[in-house]
């Protein structure tokens, strides 16, 4: 253990690593932009001011902060450990991604930035960016990969009634990841006036740290809600991860209780074997979006198309300190099946009366699985990152139900 | 006198972008020379070509999707250097797959083929350790960009360490897409000048031959890709012949250029 860091909360380094992830990999006509985005988010971690307006929103607007709930009924039926949820699904907007969008476009227009642009997958990211673009009245336009524009139309719709473009992406795969290429190309040709809110805790740093920064409020919560009702931290903390923005959110400020072991939920799609989502388990670390981390890819380094029913999920890589933390140890990686993410989704509406989002419903599948080995004083908290409302067409076509 | 250094002294040069593996690339890369380019960019496809426009990544597709492999490209390269000692060839491409099994062994490739540079678009100066050195101690040039936001503080970054030539990007913006106004592009060329004694090369956006004469009057050497490319992609396995003839127009729109 003795080359372990005394914190595991310090990084990113100056330049941007995590250990050896992360990093700028950006082309050089966006590289004066990135680090003016640095310099800037320097200043504004230091504004009280822009601290004091982000939580005003969050309070106000997103409706934070979000409950913590024991769920009685699931914790009976799985038998084990006491399983509570952070409620994030009960933010405006329906998932956690509204707490980033609500803090870069605050850095926007800090920067003088006058137009908006984001990728989104299951179309929460989307949505949220539309929000927040509506709310201070910039112009939106969502990079959004042709096969989701399909299967997430309910959302679709959400961001034009928003006001935002909608530009289904058809190249490579048709999904989130070439939709954050279409992104970064808008990006680098309208560097001058745009700003580009990144969904995840991925790309080319600073957004790694400052997403982790801007969901860690989900943590915060978290850790102070649960001292209050139980006395105590709890034993695990469970997320899903595509990118990994709602679970590092949750995870970092946990990061240096000892006691708090934390486990992300990759999507393993059809299986690991077959077609998956899960960089962590079946990837190796490479250079894609700004930043190196754990990739699905070949041995030339071509990138995987991932496959996982959940659309949000659906990404070849993962942020690069998700990367760093299961080299380094601190956090166990796992990761759930498309038929297992489906089952607990199933399990949550009828035990707890809550319709979650198929991101989070891999959470709970991992809950379920780990939850009747651990003793009944245990204390798991996952983070319900997002409601199922958008996903019930998907839901019902894979249970061969007719809505 | 390396191969780069030859190519620059004759004036102006024509440097022609193609896909490695997009069409009859070994016939291709014959008739660039034939039609008189002084030096060739031969493009590793990616599957995620985020600074390439639509003609490219098609390119960039319909390689892969013939089943292109970075073995192949070496190959290719290799070959051609057998058949043409004297011109520069530049591998142009993406991060992940020049690194993917580690710098080192990438810049042995290039070394062992007879590549004379590399050009990483997204590994920018702050990244270098990840493939820079590795390339220079096999006497590979890193070949570096500078583009409308490189400021007067950025350049001294960007031109540390590079060598062969500077590639200025023209527009900011992404590969065949709109022409930047000559004005600016000779504006940005008398800067970078200013800051450095290595060729300085302008690209993206350059189709034409009047446009490629235009800029070949005020740069060392003018780029164009997109426009061969989708060449490539209207007569595929018979693209040789109409490459050499567009290659032929260019050249001599450039080397003209020289006398202008």
């Amino acid at each position: 253990m003795n080359d372990l860091p005394n914190s595991f909360r310090t990084l990113p380094d100056e330049r941007g690593h995590f250990g050896q992830f992360g990093g700028r990999y950006v082309a050089e006509t966006l590289m004066p932009l990135v680090l003016e985005l640095e310099a800037e988010y320097r200043r504004a971690k230091l504004d009280p001011a822009f601290q004091a307006e982000f939580d005003d929103l969050l309070e106000h607007y997103v409706g934070r902060p979000s409950p913590l709930y024991f769920a009685p009924r699931l914790t009976e039926e799985l038998g084990g450990a006491q399983v509570w949820f952070k409620r994030d699904e009960l933010n405006h907007t329906g998932a956690h991604k509204i707490n980033n969008c609500v803090g870069q476009i605050l850095l926007a227009i800090r920067m003088g930035k006058t137009r908006i642009i984001a990728e989104t997958g299951a179309g929460q990211h989307g949505v949220a960016t539309a929000t927040v673009a509506a709310r201070f009245g910039l112009p939106c336009v969502i990079y959004m990969g042709a096969k989701d524009v399909e299967r997430q139309a309910p959302n679709v719709f959400r961001m034009k009634l928003l006001g935002a473009e909608v530009i289904p992406v058809t190249s490579g795969a048709n999904t989130l990841k070439d939709a954050m290429n279409e992104a970064l190309r808008d990006w680098v040709a309208n560097v001058h006036d745009t700003f580009y809110i990144i969904g995840t805790a991925a790309g080319p740093h600073p957004y790694p740290e400052l997403v982790r920064d801007f969901q860690s409020v989900i943590g915060r919560e978290a850790r102070e809600q649960m001292l209050k009702r139980t006395g105590r931290l709890p034993d695990l903390l469970v997320a899903a991860i595509g990118g990994g923005s709602n679970a590092i959110g949750l995870f970092h400020p946990f990061l240096d209780d000892p006691g708090v072991k934390m486990l992300g939920v990759e999507a393993a799609g059809h299986g690991l074997d077959k077609e998956h989502a899960a960089s962590l388990a079946g990837g190796r670390p490479g250079i894609l979006h700004g930043n190196k981390t754990y990739l699905l890819q070949d041995e030339d380094g071509q990138i995987a198309e991932a496959h996982s029913i959940s659309a949000g999920l659906d990404y070849p890589g993962i942020g690069p300190e998700h990367s760093w933390l299961k080299e380094i140890g601190r956090v166990d990686y796992t990761s759930v099946t498309d038929v297992e993410a489906l089952s607990a989704f199933q399990l949550l509406c009828r035990t707890e009366g809550i319709i979650p989002a198929l991101e989070p419903a891999h959470a709970i599948a991992a809950v379920a699985k780990i939850a009747p080995t651990m003793s009944k004083d245990a204390i798991i908290c996952a983070n319900l990152c997002g409601r199922g409302d958008k996903d019930i067409f998907t839901v019902a076509e894979a249970l061969g139900a007719q809505i | 006198m390396s191969r780069f250094d030859a190519a620059f002294a004759r004036g102006p040069a024509l440097v022609t972008f193609v896909t490695a593996g997009d069409g009859p690339t070994s016939a291709i890369l014959d008739a660039l020379v034939e039609g008189g380019t002084d030096v060739i960019e031969l493009g590793m496809p990616f599957t995620d070509p985020m600074a390439d426009g639509p003609a490219i990544q098609a390119g960039n597709l319909r390689s892969l999707g013939a089943g292109t492999k970075t073995a192949d490209i070496f190959h290719i390269a290799a070959d051609f250097r057998a058949r043409h000692p004297e011109v520069p060839v530049v591998l142009m491409g993406y991060a992940n797959p020049m690194t993917t099994r580690g710098p080192a062994w990438f810049a042995n490739e290039c070394q062992k083929a007879g590549v004379d540079g590399a050009i990483c678009v997204d590994l920018p100066p702050e990244e270098d350790p990840d493939l820079g050195p590795q390339l220079r101690a096999a006497g590979v040039s890193l070949i570096r960009l500078a583009t409308p936001t490189s400021d007067a503080a950025r350049l001294p970054t960007i031109l540390k360490d590079t060598s062969g030539f500077l590639y200025y990007v023209a527009v900011a913006g992404i590969t065949g897409k709109q022409q930047a106004a000559l004005g600016s592009i000779e504006e940005a060329v008398a800067r970078l000048k200013a800051a450095t004694d290595i060729p300085i090369v302008v690209g993206f956006g350059v189709r034409t031959p009047e446009q490629a004469g235009a800029i070949a009057k005020v740069a060392d050497g003018v780029v164009v890709g997109s426009a061969l490319v989708e060449l490539v992609a209207e007569h595929g396995a018979n693209a040789a012949g109409p490459i050499r003839d567009y290659t032929r127009a260019l050249a001599d729109a450039v080397h003209s250029a020289r006398n202008g």
